[in-house]
């Protein structure tokens, strides 16, 4: 493969975006119409682009593994999304979401596809009021904001708890109207199992019908994958079930290199674990941080009831350790500061592994009614779960597995390695660097869909008005669909004795134990071996019953999981290599005095990116390097 | 605690159905209803029989896709809550549990106690969207709308598509799940463009898909996981008349 | 069904007055000057038919959406449904149907009488005409099962008529935070007054008269 080319435009950061866009070829309406395109998964990145594209003219073919595009997992976002707007008149602007994005990804992302994210951030706020989003307004009917974790501005917009249910349900709307117009074709339970290239560009997809089992072929002139990230490779995660890496890994095996597949985000307040059948984490949306104080008790093992414990016996750690930001420190720190705490033994509950989320002094300031307006419903999802009244004691919570920066890698147009082949929102790797902020994901992902593929994507499908429809009955589509009905039939034939959740829940402890949130070179090498056992026991002893032909998901389960022991190794592999500290990234070896990430600018300012060398092969790296133009790399402290 | 589950098994959309009992021993109070399924079925597929079949995806009682009518109750016993986020605590240790899939002619049986609502995404293609292309939005900020208004819009809005609706009305009546998306709409100056149509074509799709009439029995309202409130199925219906008897025809 | 439903609620209120003029105490006087006047005046004639039409329309569509909704749930849960509604909403086809029987008896005892399909009723002499309706109510609720059954008729009704007041408001679309409690209240009364006031008459004949 030849040297990575990211394709950032020259120029003045502001002005990279609108010049290179200028440059951009188009498709002319009669010619859009004989295009096609598809597009894999239907949450925020991939609703809005389908519905974008076909507003274009288009013909679009849009996939999920759900019965309805309603349910991707974009559904479960709960705080909010970011924009730009400066409506506080607190000195927000383009550059500072931006530069607060550099700062919060810890100086690993690429600062122009991260500037462009910020550029568009507002229309994608008009776009959804235009599309009826209910986001909270203020008494004056204007939209209001909250503040999220790592910044100091207010720039977050939010319906309750629920705003990505909200933001979704505003893409689904503008998914629908394509779909009654024609433009879009919507097939709901498939899932993709390959993607197919025919003379070297990305033209088609293999699926498996999820009711009849049936393996299907479709062509188009592009694809797009917006299929998420791949947290659930923790097992606990505070992803949707379904939840899966196995459209991207495919995609990963036919040559699109992984890029920083071990930045994973691990979210600060999730609803500790339960009892041992539990398959997913609750979170609990960072907004509550604004209100709520983390602390744990002076006292190692103090087993008292929180309420009992007086104010001067707890441990505000956060506003010890971070006085700028307190409570509201970014994501990764906070994860790793609660981790700490518990490590050391000064944990709550029962296992030890909590930490206290207090909303007494809130409720004293601003009564429980204005705490219920913010937060009710968070507040009764966690009374329904745990069955304890968070406006009488404190919660208990505890860091999980959340959000995937790392991913596809993409060049500036949002293409990965494989032309034709296109990967948006959480699927791609480009815009949180080693750490996402807050509410910056919901931004990328409609950003991404609405005002940035429609664009770049028309530039790539400019040489193929004259191609006409891709035939599904060729070498390359046989191929792969053969392939694809071989994987299923070896899978069924291994006819052992454990369930597919059994090997995920095991490979979910390995991954958390040695790539979670601290790491180190031996804890990693240790974690490589545990999955090559792991995966053997698996393809020895996976009981899957049923038949392919039919509606089996104990089979859908067992070939996520299957991609998922790849997806760890290559995890592990990529940490391995990362000797440094950042984001989330940290690595025991690499810390300061007070136990801080320590970065190494001079040797790891790049984009680690992962090419496959076939299933027995060591990957191989490529190394992007990132320049830092227009901001000033410093040591990132929240102090 | 233990139960005994009285599960309908049924092996495709086509084949006669029944029930199953099924005993579980050792299920822990903190469980989720569906870790309660899923322990159910590790040990039912470790014992070499098929699994029961339910749809779920997030777990948390925002997806909409998981629903089993249990012991009577869309959703189970408790108000306000999905089946994911029902918990075994709710339940007495020894009872005697009867799932059942949604009931309704506009929602299929799949398989066991998996159904078909695409029912619903056609109601929703019939003009659950307001019509603005990508990029001619004006400035968010250049409308106001109270934040009464604005926050009815959100209640409405809360929808999560379950079809509990459906499930807990003695008519099989999709006038909630409808209501709510035309209610949120018709609140807020954007909807109100199309608001006609958009209520005369959403009303005559749910019509066609074969859900029952409405009798204002609220069951609806009772048994809905975001408690939306039967007050939007008044503003559709107002709407539904004020676009019959006002809308021009049309072409 | 709303429509036809208030138009009904609203003949049964001016039925009930009609009928209250029975308990004059003036042997019928009042009463049958107002049944005169209903009688000859040619615009209620015109109305009968439109009242007929009311019925008609909300008895077939009644049993139309019956039928829709049973065939909108081929197989039934087997748990029967706890889901928590008003009684009174769940039961308005049988309550419905009750109502019909009811009428049916109702037109056969006065109405047919009236139209001269029927013979006029009792001992030669006790009734005067096919018009002498007070004549017809003194014979008919002298007999207590008559009156029972009359009486539970009317219980029945206030059971169909206590959900049909606001639930037609409702299909309407006429409904409002401040006004709906309201609405539900004055429902209650409505019921009330209707299914007492109707039982007070053959009550007065049966005992006091």
């Amino acid at each position: 493969m030849q040297k990575l080319d990211s394709k950032i435009p020259d120029g003045p950061l502001a002005e990279k975006w609108s010049r290179y866009k200028a440059g951009l070829r188009l498709v002319n309406a009669a010619n859009k119409k004989k295009i096609e395109i598809i597009v894999v998964g239907s949450g925020l990145a991939g609703s809005s682009a389908a519905s974008a594209l076909g507003e274009l003219g288009y013909k679009v073919k849009v996939f999920c593994f759900q019965d309805s595009p309603r349910r991707a997992h974009s559904v479960a976002a709960q705080g909010g999304i970011n924009a730009a707007k400066n409506y506080k008149n607190d000195n927000d602007s383009i550059y500072r979401l931006f530069h607060d994005m550099m700062k919060g990804g810890d100086y690993r992302a690429r600062e122009a596809n991260v500037y462009r994210a910020a550029e568009v951030s507002n229309d994608v706020i008009d776009h959804f009021t235009a599309l009826g989003v209910p986001f909270a307004r203020d008494y004056g009917g204007s939209l209001d904001t909250r503040s999220f974790g790592g910044v100091q501005v207010s720039r977050t917009f939010y319906a309750k708890g629920q705003t990505g249910q909200q933001c979704l349900l505003g893409t689904y709307s503008s998914l629908n109207r394509q779909i009654a117009k024609g433009t879009v074709k919507m097939f709901p339970r498939r899932d993709m199992l390959d993607v197919v290239i025919v003379d070297g560009k990305a033209r088609g997809i293999i699926t498996r019908n999820l009711l009849t089992g049936e393996i299907e072929r479709h062509s188009a002139h592009a694809v797009v994958l917006a299929t998420g990230g791949y947290g659930t490779v923790f097992y606990l995660s505070t992803l949707g079930l379904g939840s899966n890496a196995s459209a991207a890994w495919s995609a990963y095996k036919k040559g699109a290199v992984f890029a920083n597949p071990s930045f994973i985000q691990i979210h600060p307040t999730s609803i500790p674990v339960l009892n041992d059948y539990q398959c997913k984490l609750t979170l609990m949306s960072e907004s509550l941080r604004n209100d709520g104080r983390v602390w744990v008790p002076k006292e190692k093992g103090d087993k008292r009831h929180p309420t009992e414990i007086p104010e001067e016996e707890r441990d505000y750690y956060l506003e010890r350790r971070y006085p700028a930001f307190g409570n509201l420190v970014p994501r990764d720190v906070a994860s790793r500061a609660a981790k700490e705490r518990c490590d050391a033994g000064y944990g709550v509950g029962d296992t030890g592994l909590s930490v206290y989320l207090d909303f007494k002094d809130a409720i004293e300031a601003q009564g429980e009614k204005a705490i219920r307006d913010k937060y009710g419903n968070l507040f009764e999802m966690y009374e329904k779960i745990t069955g304890i009244n968070p406006y009488k004691q404190p919660m208990r919570i505890y860091p999980a597995g959340h959000y995937t920066m790392g991913g596809l890698w993409v060049d500036y147009n949002l293409m990965t390695t494989i032309p034709g082949l296109f990967a948006i929102g959480e699927s791609n790797f480009s815009d949180h660097g080693a750490n996402r902020l807050g509410a910056s994901s919901l931004m990328q992902c409609c950003g991404d869909g609405y005002f940035i593929l429609p664009n770049t994507i028309s530039d790539y499908l400019a040489d193929d008005i004259r191609t006409g429809k891709i035939p599904v009955e060729s070498k390359a589509f046989d191929e792969a669909a053969h392939a694809s009905a071989d994987k299923v039939k070896r899978i069924m034939a291994v006819n052992g004795k454990q369930t597919a959740s059994s090997f995920h829940k095991r490979l979910g402890k390995i991954m958390w134990d040695h790539c979670g949130m601290r790491r180190d070179a031996d804890g990693l090498k240790k974690g490589l071996e545990l999955l090559d056992e792991l995966e053997k026991e698996f393809w020895a002893d996976i009981c899957i019953p049923g038949s392919e032909n039919d509606y089996n998901q104990e089979l859908e389960k067992a070939l996520k999981v299957a991609d998922f022991f790849e997806v760890g190794r290559l995890m592990c592999e990529d940490a391995l290599q990362r000797e440094e500290s950042c984001g989330a990234h940290f690595r025991e070896e690499h810390q300061t005095e007070t136990g801080e990430a320590k970065r190494n600018d001079a040797e790891y300012a790049y984009v680690g990116a992962w090419e496959y060398q076939g299933a027995d092969e060591k990957p191989k790296l490529h190394k992007e390097p990132l320049k830092f133009e227009f901001v000033e790399v410093k040591e990132r402290s929240y102090k | 605690m233990d139960f005994t589950l009285k599960i309908w098994r049924q092996e495709h959309a086509k084949a006669k159905g029944g029930f199953k009992t099924y005993p579980l021993k050792d299920v822990s109070p903190e469980m989720s209803f569906l870790e309660m399924l899923d322990y159910l079925n590790m040990q039912l597929i470790e014992g070499g029989d098929v699994p029961v079949t339910f749809e779920h995806d997030c777990r948390e009682g925002i997806c909409g896709t998981c629903g089993l009518y249990i012991n009577g109750r869309p959703h189970g016993p408790m108000r306000n809550t999905t089946t994911c986020e029902l918990h075994m605590r709710e339940f007495t240790d020894g009872e005697t549990i009867v799932i059942e899939p949604w009931r309704a002619s506009a929602f299929p049986v799949i398989k066991d106690l998996a159904v078909d609502r695409s029912s619903f995404e056609r109601i929703m293609h019939a003009g659950g969207f307001i019509s603005t292309n990508t990029g001619c939005a004006p400035e968010a900020n250049s409308s106001p709308i109270s934040k009464h208004i604005s926050d009815k819009a959100f209640d409405a809005a809360a929808c999560i598509g379950c079809g509990a609706c459906v499930a807990a009305c003695k008519n099989s009546s999709a006038m909630l799940f409808a209501a709510a998306k035309i209610a949120q709409y018709a609140m807020i100056p954007q909807g109100k463009v199309e608001g006609k149509e958009r209520v005369d074509q959403m009303v005559q799709q749910m019509d066609a898909e074969g859900f029952g009439f409405c009798s204002n029995t609220y069951g609806c309202e009772f048994d809905c996981p975001k408690g939306i409130s039967v007050d939007f199925i008044a503003l559709m219906n107002r709407e539904f008349f004020s676009a019959k008897v006002c809308s021009q025809k049309r072409q | 069904m709303a429509l036809a439903g208030i138009f009904l609620m609203l003949f049964l209120v001016f039925h009930l007055a009609t009928n209250l003029l029975m308990l004059a105490g003036d042997g019928g006087a009042a009463f049958g000057n107002a049944v005169e006047f209903l009688t000859t005046n040619p615009a209620v004639k015109i109305m009968e038919y439109v009242l007929f039409a009311g019925f008609l329309i909300h008895i077939l569509l009644g049993v139309a959406l019956q039928w829709q909704n049973y065939r909108a749930r081929p197989v039934k849960y087997h748990k029967a449904l706890k889901t928590e509604t008003s009684r009174f909403s769940r039961f308005m086809f049988h309550t419905g149907v009750i109502i019909f029987i009811f009428l049916v008896i109702h037109l056969v005892n006065f109405f047919f009488v009236k139209l001269g399909w029927v013979s006029i009723p009792g001992e030669a002499g006790e009734v005067a005409d096919r018009y002498d309706f007070f004549g017809m109510a003194e014979v008919m609720f002298s007999n207590a099962w008559y009156v029972a059954g009359y009486i539970l008729a009317f219980v029945f009704l206030g059971f169909h008529l206590k959900h049909a007041f606001q639930s037609s408001f409702q299909s309407l679309g006429l409904n409002h935070t401040r006004y709906t409690p309201a609405i539900k209240v004055i429902g209650t009364i409505y019921a009330l007054a209707i299914s007492v006031g109707f039982s007070v008459i053959p009550l007065y004949f049966y005992f006091i008269h």
